[in-house]
């Protein structure tokens, strides 16, 4: 049994890819000190733990740190066996959803995000339809991989849950900036339908952040960014 | 029944020669089938829809994209022979770790390096002397980033050594006087058979580098 101080885990509650690692720990009920992290300031123990990229999430295991969301929830699950298992069993299951993971990080959440900072309404319009084909390919994947079943993962959600699951609260904070909806019953009704089971979910529930402390959160960052390049 | 492997690879793609090297390493036997990147096999388009790239691993039919996701699946599926990556999961997870920031930093800075000119250059290049010294730093006095065994970061990088030549040329620096550790870690690999026959030559790299420089510094500079 961990006793709760063996495991640490830096983050703040608005950040998706804290959000990947909390659902892998309570995936396999590990008990964890949570260390909020200031906005707008950087903790000496986190500045220590991830000197390369000064980041949350950072798991700290004992005294060892592991860094990068993907990689932190690939080591819970490798680290605590005995619980459910996060990634498939299959090698080439792992592969494909190694895969969607990195689209995700690598495409289809960096060009959500660029969505904000547009430059003119024929930018924002393409780039909307980006994002709009992207979720295509995911659905998609989604009908494949779940082969009928609640979750990427089968009947128990796993690495793809995570990975996608983890950023449904930004897409919603993104949907309603942008008057538009990514996530529809007309073309994506699979993801549509795995959402609402994702976001009820045991493991899920309890650390998912409201879409509206979001909004606010997002307001505050704009608003803040805006200051930031406003001339003086 | 036999394994059917074919790998759909570029010769001067870096992440194609990762790829070749875990399959060396592993000593699986497969087709190698070069494509030309300005006018793409439609196997490659079925076989990649999303990226339409190389590598791409083609399993018994079934493909596998994007190298470090290739070179991991090779390392479970041949798993009796040369382990690519550590049992011990807190060093599985400093090996991806440093996998992936070779990923994010090497191939783009080191491009902008041999692809530009002036401060755009100047400052790349001060880049890849933060990273090269940061990975100094991780591999220590160990043999490989692995430690005594060849692994996953190894893989990562040491395609990466084929550009030293076109970098120190193109950069006008010393990579073997300004980071002599590291170089002598790929002179290390470089030994190893399953490196040196995947790799090609330093100055077959830098002919191709330069003529691809002509294509895309426009848009670098």
């Amino acid at each position: 049994m961990t006793t709760k101080s063996e495991v640490k885990l830096l983050g703040a509650w608005p950040s998706p890819f804290v959000l990947r690692a909390r659902i892998a720990l309570n995936l396999k009920s590990v008990n964890y000190e949570f260390h909020e992290e200031i906005f707008g300031s950087k903790s000496q123990l986190l500045l220590e733990s991830n000197p390369v990229y000064k980041k949350i999430p950072v798991l700290i295991h004992g005294d060892k740190p592991i860094c990068e969301s993907l990689i932190i929830v690939q080591y819970v699950d490798e680290c605590w066996s005995s619980g459910p298992s996060i990634l498939p069993s299959h090698p080439y299951d792992r592969a494909i959803a190694r895969f969607w993971a990195t689209y995700f990080d690598d495409k289809l959440f960096p060009t959500m995000r660029s969505v904000v900072g547009a430059q003119g309404d024929d930018e924002r319009k393409r780039l909307l339809q980006e994002v709009r084909e992207g979720l295509a390919l995911v659905e998609d994947a989604f009908n494949k991989i779940s082969k009928g079943k609640a979750y990427f993962g089968g009947d128990q959600i796993g690495y793809l849950d995570i990975a996608f699951g983890s950023f449904m609260g930004w897409l919603r904070v993104h949907e309603a900036s942008n008057g538009v909806k990514f996530l529809d019953q007309g073309t994506t009704p699979g993801l549509v339908n795995w959402a609402e089971r994702f976001g009820t979910h045991d493991a899920v529930k309890d650390v998912l952040p409201e879409t509206g402390k979001l909004m606010e959160f997002a307001k505050f960052m704009k608003a803040k960014m805006a200051a930031a390049s406003a001339p003086k | 029944m036999a394994d059917e492997v074919i790998l759909l690879d570029f010769w001067p793609s870096p992440f194609g020669m990762r790829v070749r090297i875990a399959l060396a390493e592993k000593g699986i036997e497969y087709e190698g089938r070069e494509e030309d990147l300005s006018n793409k096999s439609p196997l490659l388009l079925k076989m990649n829809p999303v990226y339409k790239q190389i590598p791409v691993l083609i399993h018994n039919g079934k493909p596998i994209s994007e190298s470090l996701i290739i070179v991991q699946y090779i390392d479970e599926v041949w798993s009796h022979k040369s382990p690519l990556l550590p049992s011990d999961p807190y060093q599985r997870a400093n090996a991806r770790f440093w996998a992936e920031y070779i990923d994010k930093k090497i191939y783009s800075t080191g491009k902008l390096v041999w692809g530009t000119t002036g401060e755009v250059q100047e400052k790349a290049k001060n880049e890849l002397r933060d990273s090269f010294k940061l990975l100094e730093g991780e591999l220590g006095d160990k043999k490989y980033f692995g430690g005594d065994r060849f692994g996953l970061v190894d893989v990562a990088l040491i395609p990466f050594y084929s550009w030293f030549y076109t970098l120190e040329t193109t950069g006008n620096f010393s990579i073997t006087e300004e980071f002599p550790r590291l170089v002598a870690w790929a002179k290390r690999c470089m030994q190893k058979e399953s490196v040196s026959k995947s790799i090609p030559d330093q100055y077959k790299i830098y002919d191709f580098l330069l003529e691809l420089k002509k294509k895309i510094q426009p848009q670098l500079q």
